[in-house]
């Protein structure tokens, strides 16, 4: 048997810059909970011991470190935790190693991410618990909402892209002071 | 220009893949004979005017959406999920 290494995503140390700060993300597990149709109600049994209920499109269920994540049209992520059975009521796939995340924070965290993500990142417009898919710069991403700021899912192959992209916007934003 | 995605919200078009009218939703049945697939694979109205086309949400939610807009003011009245419609198969 070959010996396997386990690597993480992102090495980088975190990055500061003006009123914004960059650090790489350790989720733990994810996993893809996808609807079968009509099996709503069988869905919301087997979530209801762990806390959580399946989020409306834009938003997310918490409950502790574990977060259920909108993520399409009757998808969501199970993030931070063991998925449980679901049984004929929806289909789940693991995905840990498919995804990599980063956490922007600080007072120009949105003004940052909005040179990126083409949405109004702005408290007003987007408060915690908001979670979205959007495009960060071209790549496909998912943007979650928190009261510590924004956590980015982005594919793991181009979480190295994302690190460049969004630091080169905190460098444009931080100038600009 | 933005589109009402019904589960993201208003996104901007680059969000979005154009495919074509929505007339191919309307699949003939494999024996409607030549005539209807020919008119369902080749012949398409060119309105000056209201039209339902159908958009791809790439960079979003990746659903297929029926967008109804104007060729000529570029309004956009709405969009509906492709996915769930009445009277389609799921």
């Amino acid at each position: 048997m070959p010996e396997l290494i386990a690597k993480p995503a992102l090495d980088h140390a975190p990055l500061i810059h003006g009123a914004c700060r960059m650090d790489p993300a350790e989720l733990g597990p994810i996993t893809s909970v996808a609807l079968y149709p009509g099996q709503e109600k069988a869905v919301a049994k087997v979530l209801k011991p762990l806390g959580l209920s399946f989020p409306a499109p834009n938003s997310l269920s918490a409950n502790g470190p574990v977060q259920l994540v909108w993520t399409g049209r009757d998808q969501a992520f199970l993030i931070g935790g063991e998925a449980p059975e679901f049984g004929t009521a929806a289909a789940t796939t693991d995905q840990s190693g498919g995804w990599a995340a980063l956490r922007v924070s600080g007072d120009a965290a949105a003004e940052v991410l909005m040179r990126q993500i083409p949405l109004d990142l702005r408290a007003q417009a987007f408060p915690p618990g908001r979670a979205v898919r959007a495009p960060l710069g071209h790549m496909s991403a998912v943007v979650i909402r928190d009261e510590a700021g924004f956590l980015i899912l982005i594919f793991r192959s181009m979480v190295r892209t994302a690190w460049h992209e969004i630091e080169t916007a905190m460098r444009s934003v931080a100038a600009r002071v | 220009m933005r589109i009402p995605c019904p589960l993201c919200g208003p996104r901007d078009r680059r969000e979005f893949t154009y495919y074509g009218s929505d007339d191919y939703l309307n699949r003939p049945s494999p024996d409607a004979g030549e005539a209807a697939w020919d008119d369902h694979l080749h012949l398409r109205a060119n309105p000056a005017g209201e039209t339902h086309d159908l958009w791809y949400h790439e960079a979003g939610c990746a659903q297929w959406l029926r967008v109804h807009r104007n060729t000529v003011s570029h309004e956009i009245y709405g969009a509906e999920l492709v996915a769930g419609r009445k009277g389609d198969a799921q």
